[in-house]
């Protein structure tokens, strides 16, 4: 099968053509030669399906980021048989230089000018047939977001792939380092083809940029805009995520009991609450995902995201992150996972890890509801507000020192210069199509590791049969009492060792989790928490939920996202660590002091 | 027509680019996004807590860190 790759600058629309030729049909892929997995989609291009593979931006082919490295190995290691270059046209004066280095490739090239539609609006015009027949390459303007000049360009790269590519030189990093013939080229070129207008008339993103980076405006209008965001994902997920819960229980007790009834308990069990509950946990991610992205794309193709980083980069830039994974991080207080997935914005892999390693510590809605629920049981109405506060403040600090410990592990070696493009509507079908790639690589990526995860610890906790369930006498139980020398110095007791293996799972089952445990619920489990806890051994526990493993989903991330088991597991040492010693520190210093 | 550096200018300052000092990966970068000597830049603003840059370059709008300016000699206009 014949092989189009896309190459071009950040900020070129790239992606956005790549989603319009493949209609979404793409999928996640290794490739020789290169570590990171690269987007791609099989077409039908004349008669035959070509396969279309979306490189990530670079500006400069012998650059050095880690994403001009991956370019040169793919380009190495697959010669493909054509090139597409996407360009900016509004940009076309810096951009050409990429251009000029891929000809020197010798490789089948098609150029395609995009953004016409900006280009326009700011009356910059091109030749493009005199542009063609100086550059020697067919060339196409184009508007990859609204689909102006496509069946045009799309024939021509179907023409082009007729003939075989010339070959490709294997002294690809040779030569043209910074080299004069570049330059003079680039300028003959332009000067010929290219009108630009003195000065750009583009009052909109001037007039918006002085008000959203206004020196004092900008940070209230940034955490503005940051708890719209927040809030806006919670109050239309919430219900969603309700409504699917509710489905799968309804399927479940009108469907899978009485179908499954003639099974053994056993079987029964482990078909229900283990493999039939995880498939539950994971769709319940769905809708928080799916929404998720469908702001995110939002905030990224209108160019707010870069403008977050430029408010964010005074404070961020000390702890070895940029402001992006402050707007990450801040996500992460409503789910994990979808934060996780989002740091792919960062190109560094350096600072993508930290943020990474970050995030999982920050306080997301599902830690919430158990600390409301012992809050609730063991302090006073007067209290609780500020024992929550007093958890956010500590999942802070466990974030901004986990974040300068590792900062030097995690060193980011890319130079912060990034552009900040000017604010363009995003449209609905780029949304939409983010939001359904995201889900379909979550589904994939974490199922089954969540679906084990699952069954594993619903064999804990009824493992042997013969025991009560999540009893003492199971496995879990038997793991509780070999762990008590472990969790009694942080005052946590065994049933609550108990419901911290099952926390593994999913904070939202933490709560169900002590019901069973106690063989209560509701405001019964409440007050026999009251009554065997003290404040101090509560807030001990809690302390160490907010900070342990967040959930499966988020490790199952963790992993699907750094593809590094090392890193995976220096998370869950790191997290479980700064657990037991937050907590230890804790309870043991309320101890001392008299509490 | 005094010598300084990027990180030195005022939101507002026209100048031109003497010369970069930077590391390569750097000095690629910004040749990429349009840094060359000679070139006009205009400092847009600057972000609170000494934070980033804006820049404006050819038809660009650039953000880069205040080490990074430092780098960058320039003469203003």
């Amino acid at each position: 099968m014949k092989r189009i790759a896309l190459l071009g600058m950040p900020n070129t629309g790239k992606s956005t053509l790549f989603n319009r030729m493949t209609g979404g049909a793409a999928r996640v892929g290794n490739w020789p030669g290169i570590t990171v997995e690269l987007l791609s989609g099989k077409i039908l291009l004349g008669d035959d399906m070509v396969e279309i593979i979306d490189l990530p931006g670079i500006y400069d082919l012998h650059g050095f980021s880690d994403d001009e490295q991956v370019v040169r190995h793919f380009l190495h290691d697959n010669v493909p048989d054509l090139a597409l270059v996407i360009v900016n046209t509004t940009q076309i004066e810096r951009q050409m230089s990429l251009l000029l280095q891929l000809k020197q490739l010798d490789i089948n090239l098609v150029v395609i000018l995009n953004m016409a539609d900006e280009a326009k609006k700011f009356g910059i015009s091109v030749d493009v047939a005199k542009m063609s027949a100086l550059l020697e390459m067919p060339i196409f303007l184009l508007s990859a977001k609204y689909g102006s000049g496509y069946p045009e360009a799309l024939q021509a790269i179907t023409k082009a792939l007729r003939y075989p590519t010339p070959g490709m030189a294997e002294q690809l990093r040779s030569q043209l380092e910074q080299d004069e013939h570049i330059e003079t080229e680039m300028a003959r070129v332009l000067k010929h083809t290219v009108q630009v207008p003195a000065r750009l008339s583009d009052n909109l993103t001037e007039k918006l940029d002085s008000v959203i980076l206004h020196p004092w405006l900008g940070l209230p209008i940034f955490f503005a805009v940051m708890y719209l965001l927040f809030q806006g994902i919670f109050i239309f997920g919430q219900p969603i995520q309700g409504g699917i819960a509710e489905l799968f229980t309804w399927l479940r007790e009108t469907a899978l009991v009485p179908l499954l009834g003639g099974l053994p308990q056993a079987v029964q069990g482990l078909l229900l609450d283990g493999i039939y509950n995880g498939v539950a946990t994971v769709a319940a991610f769905v809708p928080i995902i799916v929404l998720f992205f469908l702001f995110m794309a939002m905030v990224e193709d209108s160019g707010y995201l870069s403008r977050a980083a430029f408010l964010m980069d005074a404070l961020m830039a000390r702890l070895g992150l940029d402001g992006r994974g402050f707007v990450m991080l801040l996500m992460g207080f409503g789910c994990n996972v979808p934060a996780l997935m989002g740091t792919r914005v960062m190109r560094s892999r350096a600072m993508r890890l930290l943020t990474m390693l970050v995030i999982p510590l920050s306080l997301c809605s599902a830690r919430l509801q158990v600390f409301i629920f012992f809050t609730a049981a063991l302090f006073s109405p007067k209290a609780a507000p500020v024992v929550l506060f007093s958890l956010y403040m500590f999942s802070f600090g466990a974030a901004i020192l986990t974040a300068l410990l590792f900062k030097g592990r995690f060193k980011n070696n890319e130079p912060f210069v990034l552009e900040l493009p000017p604010y363009r509507f995003p449209t609905a079908r780029q949304m939409v199509l983010r939001g359904w790639l995201e889900v379909r690589h979550f589904l994939r990526r974490a199922t089954k590791f969540i679906v084990a995860g699952v069954v594993m610890v619903w064999l804990l906790t009824h493992l042997p049969l013969s025991a009560v369930p999540a009893s003492a006498d199971t496995l879990a139980g038997m793991i509780g009492g070999a762990l008590h020398p472990l969790f009694s110095p942080i005052g946590i007791n065994e049933q609550l060792t108990i419901a911290l293996i099952f926390g593994f799972i999913a904070k939202e089952i933490v709560i169900g989790a002590l019901a069973v445990i106690y063989s209560l619920s509701g405001d019964a489990l409440g007050s026999a928490i009251g009554q065997q806890l003290d404040w101090v051994q509560a807030y001990s526990f809690m302390l160490f939920t907010l900070l342990y493993t967040p959930c499966l989903a988020t490790v199952a991330t963790l992993q699907s996202e750094s593809k590094q088991l090392k890193f995976t597991a220096l998370s869950l040492v790191w997290s479980l660590g700064l657990a037991w010693l937050v907590s230890f520190a804790f309870y043991q210093g309320a101890r001392a002091l008299g509490y | 027509m005094s010598a300084t550096t990027l990180a030195e200018l005022h939101p507002g300052d026209i100048a031109t680019i003497v010369s970069i000092h930077a590391e390569e990966a750097l000095h690629l970068r910004l040749l990429a996004l349009g840094f060359r000597t000679g070139k006009q830049i205009e400092l847009i603003r600057k972000a609170s807590f000494s934070g980033p840059l804006q820049v404006r370059i050819g038809t660009t709008d650039v953000m880069l860190r205040r080490s990074e300016a430092a780098k960058i000699e320039v003469r203003k206009a």
